[in-house]
């Protein structure tokens, strides 16, 4: 076997190592997550890649510039705004926005970080444009949908307007207006959503206050309702009582009235047939009655008694 | 011949031939290692050759073109769980909890402009996973971003008392469902498993006031339960005695018509013997009687018919004591 001398290996190694040198500075890969722009000296070169794949451009004097293809995140730091109706609110807004045109992306912001600082001003503008003309409720609020009551009615101290717009429409409302200016950086605004919204320090204690006296006025009506309640079955049974007493009263009257009526008819039927006798019989049963051992009895000579007793004594 | 000298003369350094295998074998390891792939069996493969999709495989043993093609596994069965309003250091038999409070993201403004400290869980999976890699950057952001702007928005249409009482199940199924549709709008490829409220409450400072009103409301059901028993203690009893006055009235009618009826029988068997010889019968009654109860008597005092009062032996009476 014939060996290779080393001083032929070595043009062959270098001409290799160029030749990969050349063909991945030619070659490129563009991610699925990815979009490119080619720039010959700066200058932009041709349409933007979107697609993925492998792809070939002249080595060297041609860059490939990657940018996002994905959904990105937009989160803004809260800020202090007053609604129409001067309460001071923190409202912190987050949006979502890709890069729809690579090219004008990157002649007008150039990166990913400028990018975010433009949406920094435009969403942060739109968002204290549209607070400012709505009323707090009505971005608090999504609809007009009616509480389920679960305390007893407590009339509020504050009276909640009809919510016309909503959150959800005031969202959309930012998103319009924010979303008319980007298109000049390439960018598309997909969604502005109010994520976090909270009363300012002081406000905040106010608030607290009001609640705490809502709550104490709903605690009395608690109280004063059971009362209530105590009283009216205390009424209640008062009334029973006085019903079940006289009916039973009325029933035991009926009941002796009748049988007084009936022992009246027996009485008469029999006692008419000789109310003289009857009378006699009477008679005779009240001196038995009468008579008794401290009783004086004071007779008169011509009485049917005496001379009874002096018949007897002769 | 070569063999041989290794044969006889193995000492380092090794012949060129040795260093030609090495790099060889190191060159098929590297290619064995990128052709062969696997995919645990809770997650799939997603292939991409140059950075381009290309297929979704299964759990298993797979092989894919070697440098050309890439893999990324994601987990697909695996649900992830984010939590709002507080953190989980250690779950387990007595879960741990970071102390913070993260009022940041639980204290929310209520339909009815007050306040209320909501924390809440969100469970999700990845089902296309697709979308998961190639739609959306920062995906878990944009979960825990929207789930805040959904729980604002739900709890923002609901009273205080509302979120705090029997609203939360459906405010958590609401929520869930509008969690679900932003999330489908990005084409997330994500699933919201569920969507839990955890615990509710009205701000520190206001807390006292809302056990005033739980408390208030025992008193209100002390008083009725008050009133009743009285009125148990007192209505049952005068029933009673209202069913006793009426038996008795009962009982004294039937023994008046009994009594009537009773002398009524005798008087007209006495009648009716009388009627037979009313002259003797009537005398022989008078003195029987009278005879009778003069016996009894004590004192028996005659006076002349002509006698006008009686007055005089009264007080004679008097004196003989």
């Amino acid at each position: 076997m014939k060996t290779v001398r080393p001083e032929r290996w070595i043009p062959i190694g270098v001409a290799v190592i160029i030749g990969l040198i050349v063909l991945s500075s030619a070659l490129y890969v563009v991610d699925e997550t990815q979009q490119v722009v080619i720039t010959e000296f700066g200058q932009p070169v041709g349409k933007p890649i979107t697609r993925a794949g492998l792809y070939i451009k002249k080595p060297f004097i041609q860059k490939v510039n990657y940018f996002e293809k994905r959904l990105l995140t937009w989160d803004g730091s809260p800020t202090q705004i007053p609604t129409s109706d001067k309460k001071y609110i923190w409202v912190d807004t987050t949006a979502r926005w890709k890069i729809v045109d690579p090219l004008k992306f990157l002649q007008s912001v150039g990166s990913e970080r400028a990018a975010q600082a433009r949406l920094d001003d435009i969403i942060d503008s739109a968002t204290r444009d549209r607070i400012t003309s709505t009323s707090l409720y009505e971005v608090v609020r999504n609809s007009n949908r009616e509480f389920v009551v679960t305390e007893v009615f407590v009339q509020k101290e504050e009276e909640i307007g009809e919510v016309t717009k909503g959150r959800e429409y005031v969202s959309r409302e930012i998103l319009k207006e924010a979303a008319k200016v980007v298109p000049q950086y390439g960018i598309e605004l997909v969604d502005v959503r109010i994520k976090r919204l909270n009363y300012v320090e002081e406000v905040r204690q106010k608030v607290y206050a009001r609640m705490i006296s809502e709550r104490k006025r709903v605690a009395e009506q608690y109280r004063s309702e059971g009362q209530g309640k105590k009283a009216e079955i205390e009424g209640m049974r008062e009334k029973e009582l006085q019903k079940i007493t006289s009916e039973a009263y009325k029933r035991a009257q009926i009941i002796k009235g009748r049988a007084d009526a009936e022992a009246i008819k027996i009485y008469a039927q029999a006692y008419s047939k000789d109310p003289e006798f009857y009378s006699f019989l009477k008679t005779l049963e009240t001196y038995e009655k009468t008579l008794s051992g401290d009783s004086v009895i004071i007779l008169t000579t011509d009485s049917e008694l005496y001379k009874y007793l002096k018949s007897t004594t002769k | 011949m070569k063999e041989e000298e290794i044969r006889v003369n193995p000492a380092w350094p090794p012949s060129r031939n040795w260093i030609g295998l090495g790099v060889l074998g190191i060159i098929i390891l590297v290619v064995v290692f990128s052709t062969f792939y696997t995919v645990g069996p809770d997650e799939v493969g997603v292939i991409k050759r140059f950075g381009r999709y290309m297929r979704v495989t299964d759990p298993g043993l797979h092989l894919k073109i070697p440098f050309a093609e890439s893999v990324t596994k994601v987990k697909v069965k695996r649900i992830f769980k984010e939590e709002f309003g507080f953190r989980t250091i250690r779950p387990g038999v007595k879960t741990l909890y970071a102390p913070d409070k993260w009022q940041d993201e639980s204290l929310m403004l209520t339909g009815d402009l007050n306040v209320a400290v909501v924390e809440w869980i969100v469970q999700y999976r990845i089902v296309d996973p697709y979308k998961y890699l190639f739609k959306i950057r920062d995906i878990r952001k944009t979960i825990r971003d929207m789930s805040e702007v959904v729980m604002r928005m739900i709890v923002g249409d609901r009273s205080v008392d509302e979120v705090l009482t029997v609203g939360r199940m459906e405010a958590a199924t609401e929520a869930q469902k509008k969690l679900q549709e932003i999330l489908d709008s990005y084409e997330s490829g994500i699933k919201i498993v569920t969507l839990k409220l955890k615990d509710v409450n009205p701000p520190d400072s206001v807390k006292p006031s809302f056990n005033e009103v739980n408390e208030a409301r025992q008193d209100r059901e002390r008083f009725i339960n008050e009133a009743w028993q009285a009125y148990n203690k007192v209505i049952p009893k005068a029933k009673g005695e209202a069913e006793k006055m009426v038996a008795e009235a009962e009982g004294y009618a039937v023994k008046r018509v009994n009594r009537a009826e009773g002398d009524a029988k005798k008087f007209l068997a006495l009648w009716s013997e009388y009627r037979k010889a009313p002259e003797v019968t009537r005398k022989r009654l008078y003195l029987e009687t009278l005879g009778e109860a003069l016996r009894k008597v004590g004192k028996i005092y005659v006076i002349d018919s002509e006698q006008r009062t009686i007055l005089p032996l009264l007080s004679l009476e008097g004196g003989e004591k």
